[in-house]
Order: C-alpha cells, then sequence, then structure tokens
C-alpha cells in the first residue's frame, strides 16, 4: 500500500544556502558584495589615517577663494579675481561646449561616412574605408596633437593681418584665419533688435509648422508641396523685413587690425585650441560612428531596400525615408557610448591649451591650491552627472525611435 | 607599498601609501638608493644625457644628498615629475625627496606640508620674445598672446602683473615645455614666459638662441629649493645641511679638486668641521664623519655645480647674479658649521 504523503515542508534550514541552487547564488553574490564594500572601506580607511598622519585634511574652502588665474576663453564673466569655483564653472562650459559642438559635427561626419562607405561606387566607398581606418586606430590624442600642430604650422601668424599694410587682408573684409584663431565678425545687439531675433525664433516654429502641414496634405490629399525653398523663405524673410523696418538694430563688429600691434582686436575669436579640439574629436569619433552606421544599415534586411525600390521610390528617397529610420534603432545606443566618449575625450583639451574643465579645476586650481584629491572627486563627480545625462537623455530619443509593439 | 600597487588603479590609493613612514633616512639606507623627484626634462637643470644618465643643477643636489647618506653618488632613482604630479609623489612617499625648481610658498609649506630646505636658486618669472617683434618691455605687452608653461606659479605672477599694469593678455596655457616651445616658436603666441632661468635653458635648446630675447623685467621672486615632507625633521636636516655643505664649500674655497687634500686638516677649523677631522657633526646628524666631504666630491661645490651645468660657458649661459655668495653681492649665506 502506498501512502500520500504531503512534499517535504518548504522550512528553510541553513544548510540550504550552499546546499540549495535557489539560494546559493543569493549567497555568493553576498559575500561578493561584502569583499566589495570591505575593500572600498579599506581603502577609503586607508586614504582617511594617511592624510591624518601627514597633517592633511579634505577641504573645499578653496572653492571660495579668488583663483588668481587668467582663462584664454570664457562664455560667462570671469577674471582673475573670481573665485575657484567660477573657474571650475568656466571649465564646465567649455568642456560642455566642446563636446556638443563635437557630437553635432561627429554625427554629420559619422552619418555621411557610413552610408558613403557602402556606396557601390569603388573608389568613394574604399576612399571611406581608409578614413575609417586610418582615424580610428590612432589615438584621439595624438590626432589633437597632429591638428593642432597643422593648424599653427599652415596658418599665418597673427600678426600677418596687422598694421597699415598687411601680408594678408581679412577674408572678405571681415574674416581672419591665424594660428591663434578665426576671427569673425561678433553682432552687436542693438536696441529693437530683441523684435528680429523674435521674430527669428518665431519663423522657425513656422518652418515646422509649414513642413507638418505640407506632411499632412501629402497624406490627405496625395499632392506634393516643395519643401526646401518655402522654408529658407518662411525662416528668413520675416527676420529680413523686420530687421530693415526696425531700422537695422544689429550691426557687425569687425576685427580691427589697427587696433592692437599683436593681436586684431573685435570681432569674435574662435581660438586655434578650440578649432583643434573639436576638429580632432569630431572626425575621429566620426570614425567610429560611422562604423555604427553602416551596421545599422546593414542590419536592414535588404528585402525592404528591394520593396521600396519596386514602390519606385528613388535611392535616396529609399535611404532617407525606409532604410535609415529603420536602421537608427540598431545606431542609437552605441551612438549613445561615442557620444560619452566625446565629452570624456575633450578632457585632452589641455595638451593644446584649452581651457576646459580638466585644465581649470583639475590642473591651474590643483596646481595652485595643491588640493589633488578634492579636485580629483570634483571632476569624477562632474563627468559622471554629465555622462548619465546624456545618456538618459539619449535613451528618451532611443525609446522614441524604437519598434513600438502593437 | 605592495598593497597600494596592487590597488593603483584608484586614483585615492596614490595617496595612501607610506606617508606616515617616519623615518625616511633607514628607508633610504634600506633600500640602497634615494628616490628624488625631478623635472621629466629641463636642459641644465635635470635632464638625461645621451647615455640616458641624469645631469643637471637639481640632479646634482640629488647626488649629493645620495653621497651623504648612501656613500655613492649614483645611487640615486630618478623619478621624473610633472608639475601637477609632484607634490603628490612627494606626499605619497614615492619620492625621497623633490628637487625640481619648485618655488618655496608659504602655501606648499605651510598647507601642503612640506618642509624646504633651503633655497638652490633665486630665479623670478621672465619673459622671452621674438627680436623681431620689437618689444623692449614687458609693459609693452597689451594685447599679445602669452604662452605659459602650467604647473608653476606661473599663471598667477602673470595675472598679477598683467593686471597691476592695467594691460590685457591672452594666455595660452601649455602643459608641457616642449610643446609650449613649438607654440612660441611657430609665432601661436608672441610671448613666453616661465621662470627666467627655464627661459635660458628653454632659449639653448633653439636653433637660433640669438633671435631671442629676455625681457628685463623679472616680474615675481621664484627661491627655487629641494624639500622634503613634514614630520621627519631628521631627513630634513640631512637635506638642508647636505645644501648647506655644498654653499659653505664655495665660501670656504673646498673644490672638488683640492677637497683630498684639505681633507687631510687644515688651519681653517669650520673647514675641519664640515669635512669630518674635527667635531663630531657627521653624528649628529646621524650619518658618518666624511658624510659632507663625498657631498662636495660627488659633483664639486656650489658655484662649481653652477658652472658645469648653467653657468655662463654653458649653452645656457645663466650668470650667478642672485645666486653669487654674499661676499660677492649675491643672496647665498649659508649658516655656520659649528
Amino acid at each position: 500500500m502506498t501512502t500520500f504523503t504531503d512534499p517535504p515542508s518548504e522550512s528553510f534550514r541553513l544548510s540550504m544556502l550552499l546546499n540549495d541552487t535557489r539560494y546559493r547564488s543569493y549567497t555568493f553574490q553576498f559575500i561578493a558584495l561584502l569583499i566589495l564594500i570591505v575593500m572600498m572601506a579599506y581603502l577609503g580607511m586607508n586614504l582617511v589615517r594617511n592624510l591624518a598622519a601627514a597633517g592633511l585634511n579634505i577641504s573645499y574652502e578653496f572653492l571660495d577663494q579668488p583663483a588668481g588665474y587668467d582663462i584664454n576663453q570664457s562664455l560667462i564673466d570671469y577674471n582673475s579675481q573670481s573665485t575657484h569655483m567660477t573657474a571650475a564653472v568656466v571649465g564646465i562650459i567649455n568642456t560642455l561646449l566642446v563636446a556638443f559642438l563635437a557630437c553635432l559635427t561627429a554625427t554629420l561626419i559619422g552619418v555621411v561616412a557610413g552610408v558613403l562607405r557602402l556606396s557601390k561606387n569603388w573608389l568613394v566607398s574604399k576612399l571611406m574605408a581608409a578614413y575609417v581606418e586610418a582615424f580610428r586606430n590612432v589615438p584621439v590624442l595624438i590626432w589633437i596633437i597632429i591638428i593642432f600642430t597643422v593648424v599653427t604650422a599652415v596658418l599665418p601668424g597673427a600678426r600677418a593681418y596687422l598694421g597699415e599694410d598687411p601680408e594678408y587682408d581679412l577674408f572678405l573684409g571681415m574674416m581672419a584665419f591665424t594660428n591663434r584663431g578665426v576671427y569673425i565678425p561678433a553682432l552687436i545687439w542693438g536696441p529693437g533688435s530683441g523684435v528680429v531675433a523674435a521674430v527669428f525664433v518665431a519663423s522657425i516654429f513656422g518652418v515646422f509648422a509649414y513642413r507638418r502641414y505640407a506632411r499632412n496634405l501629402l497624406f490627405e490629399t496625395g499632392r506634393l508641396l516643395p519643401m526646401g525653398w518655402p522654408s529658407l523663405a518662411i525662416l528668413i524673410v520675416p527676420s529680413l523685413l523686420v530687421f530693415f523696418v526696425m531700422g537695422q538694430p544689429i550691426t557687425m563688429d569687425m576685427p580691427d587690425p589697427l587696433a592692437n600691434r599683436f593681436n586684431l582686436r573685435g570681432g569674435l575669436q574662435i581660438g586655434a585650441p578650440l578649432i583643434a579640439l573639436w576638429l580632432a574629436l569630431s572626425i575621429y569619433t566620426g570614425a567610429f560612428i560611422a562604423e555604427n552606421v553602416r551596421a545599422g544599415i546593414q542590419a536592414i534586411s535588404k528585402g525592404q531596400t528591394e520593396a521600396a525600390a519596386s514602390l519606385g521610390l528613388r535611392p535616396n528617397r529609399i535611404m532617407n525615408l525606409v532604410v535609415l529610420p529603420q536602421a537608427l534603432r540598431v545606431i542609437i545606443p552605441p551612438l549613445i557610448s561615442q557620444y560619452l566618449n566625446i565629452t570624456k575625450n575633450s578632457s585632452l583639451a589641455i595638451a593644446v591649451g584649452y581651457a576646459d574643465v580638466t585644465a581649470t579645476l583639475g590642473g591651474i586650481t590643483l596646481n595652485q591650491t595643491g588640493r589633488a584629491i578634492e579636485c580629483v572627486l570634483l571632476l569624477m563627480l562632474f563627468y559622471l552627472v554629465i555622462s548619465l545625462s546624456i545618456s538618459s537623455i539619449m535613451n528618451v530619443y532611443n525609446k522614441s525611435v524604437s519598434l513600438k509593439e502593437r | 607599498m605592495k598593497k597600494t600597487v596592487f590597488l593603483g588603479a584608484l586614483t585615492v590609493a596614490g595617496l595612501a601609501a607610506g606617508a606616515a613612514a617616519a623615518a625616511t633616512l633607514d628607508d633610504v639606507k634600506a633600500r640602497g638608493k634615494l628616490n628624488c623627484g625631478v623635472t621629466t626634462g629641463l636642459v641644465g637643470f635635470a635632464a638625461p644625457d645621451s647615455n640616458g644618465e641624469w645631469n643637471g643643477f637639481d640632479v646634482s643636489v640629488c647626488r649629493a644628498v645620495a653621497a651623504a647618506v648612501l656613500g655613492d653618488a649614483t645611487a640615486v632613482e630618478f623619478v621624473p615629475t610633472t608639475g601637477k604630479t609632484r607634490f603628490t609623489a612627494l606626499a605619497s612617499g614615492e619620492i625621497d625627496m623633490l628637487a625640481r625648481n619648485t618655488t618655496w610658498t608659504f602655501s606648499r609649506d605651510v598647507d601642503l606640508k612640506f618642509t624646504f630646505v633651503g633655497v638652490n636658486y633665486y630665479d623670478g618669472q621672465g619673459f622671452l620674445a621674438p627680436k623681431n617683434l620689437g618689444v623692449s618691455s614687458a609693459k609693452d605687452l597689451d594685447g599679445a598672446t602669452v604662452c605659459i608653461q602650467t604647473g608653476t606659479t606661473t599663471e598667477l605672477n602673470l595675472a598679477d602683473f598683467f593686471r597691476a599694469n592695467k594691460i590685457e593678455y591672452q594666455p595660452v596655457p601649455i602643459e608641457t615645455n616642449a610643446e609650449a616651445q613649438q607654440q612660441y616658436l611657430a609665432g601661436a603666441c608672441d610671448v613666453f614666459t616661465t621662470d627666467a632661468s627655464g627661459l635660458a635653458a628653454t632659449r639653448a635648446t633653439f636653433e637660433n638662441p640669438g633671435d631671442h630675447v629676455l625681457m628685463p623685467e623679472i616680474i615675481s621672486k621664484e627661491p627655487l629649493g629641494p624639500l622634503v615632507r613634514h614630520g621627519d625633521e631628521e631627513w630634513s636636516d640631512i637635506v638642508r645641511w647636505t645644501l648647506n655643505a655644498l654653499i659653505s664649500a664655495e665660501e670656504l674655497g673646498i673644490t672638488s679638486a683640492n677637497i683630498a687634500e684639505m681633507s687631510a686638516g687644515t688651519n681653517n677649523p669650520e673647514i675641519n668641521r664640515i669635512l669630518g677631522t674635527e667635531g663630531t657633526l657627521g653624528e649628529m646628524l646621524g650619518l658618518d664623519a666624511e658624510w659632507a666631504k663625498r657631498a662636495i666630491a660627488a659633483g664639486g661645490n656650489y658655484g662649481e655645480i653652477f658652472a658645469k651645468n648653467i653657468g655662463e660657458a654653458t649653452p645656457i649661459g645663466l650668470a650667478r647674479g642672485l645666486n653669487a655668495q654674499w661676499t660677492d653681492g649675491g643672496l647665498l649665506y649659508s649658516p655656520p658649521f659649528r
């Protein structure tokens, strides 16, 4: 006779932590975590103990002291009497500026190179392959220095533009290309210029509204409105009209070759360090993005292209309307890490004298105050915050283009 | 130390190593080598020659200390440091002393907890400009672009100088001397600024040194000297008095040529005390009697070291100026040996 017994009750025994596969992994995870915590604690204690033994302390008071040094590129008000904190903020803004510019151009270069690398034209695709391999396989620091050296060696010194009878004349009477940077006219916002700016911003919205209208019209009636020139007209014409109606409130400040014996005065100077860093980061990361784009495009099945072609779409439109939107799903996630790379690689700026946050807070401030640990911790915090922000913003975008299953 | 190497990936750990080690002298003796922090390469002050041997004015101080402590002027491990890494290297115990044209300032001494044992070069910040720029004074530099080698007190002096004179400038901070030099030569900056001695050393490496002039203005006081960590007075005494022995040797006429003869005994009791034939100065330092004799024999007295590395007969061509003995109108003044 068989008796049915209940399955053994699920009473938890300590030995199950090792013997039962359901719990064993937790045990090991817990041990690993414990070891990690102990190690970090040991390092932290070691640091504190040794600092105390050397009579040093961790203090951020230096951030309120006057920095005492000048910075060559500052988008906010800064002079040598500003605090170390302000100097750090100037550096942060400069980092963000170069990272932003480089992300834009790297994406542009990367998409173009990635698409062209798949071109059926042998020369074009091989040229792009050569570009990708050359730039991807040489460290970015070397590219930064090469480009900076080329910029300083090829372009004339600022003095070539100076004086009554200069060696070089201003390009179009308004631009100068020197090895200290490019000088372009700066805009002076006179009274009433706010109206012009407001109209311009409104026109940008107008362009979007027109494009939406045109698209809806296309979907509903099949009528195709021209896109290119009306957009351009909407963007420019109202602003121009208002500009003249208001009596030309925005004027240009030209670089002046006569004001100073060493440098051009006036205008807007885009420093050579910024140009070199921007260019180097763009084309270096552009090579990586090109590969991402190529991978994304090749991930789209050939059937899609063929189906689009059989509908009579031109190759240009196939790429823009069918392939790229689908490829974006594959491209965006690795693109995020390329953007993070750009931001982090911008810390090589000091090699060419660009005042990013590593050069101000992590360079001169660190050096002048000797507060190495404090400065490095702040730098780590900054890069962490920036990187996490970029990746969260890009993740939102990724969600918006990812496949929505219905 | 081993543990630190193991965990070295963490930046913070860099500062953790052996900062508490107090008996530097015992460490150096046990190791058999002196770890001396120098520049990454500044001709005349510290730079490896074609055989990889470190030579220079600062290097000689390291060698003198090694000779005094270990009896061997070549028992030195030279650790190249940048302006950024030097203080961390010293504070962490990676190096026993730093001889890297480092300016003695209040905050470095007091806040960073270092002991400057003396001054081996009285320097000041100057400007180097191309001759064809036609500038005769740094006060004419309104609007100029200035290349700076970062990692010194240079940036601050520069900002102060231009502010005090109410003129403008554009700073281009460059991390290494080599890069800054290249920028300057390419004309990306009008003038190059750092300590005048460094400028002279840099100019000496140019193709046409004669095409560049040093501005007459010296805009700061830069007493450069070797330094050690706070908290080990025995060790700082050794480095301090080794430096003083080199300076006193010049004052008293002890040279590498006559030191053997003099150590047989002279009529001057101070010379005898330095060379260990009279008194027990070496014992007081925790060394033997002939420590200073070896230190001086290693590279000669202060004047010989100066002449050999950076003096007027060398390409660097620095005059003694402030660095002459006090008896010759300079600032070098060693406390007496007694």
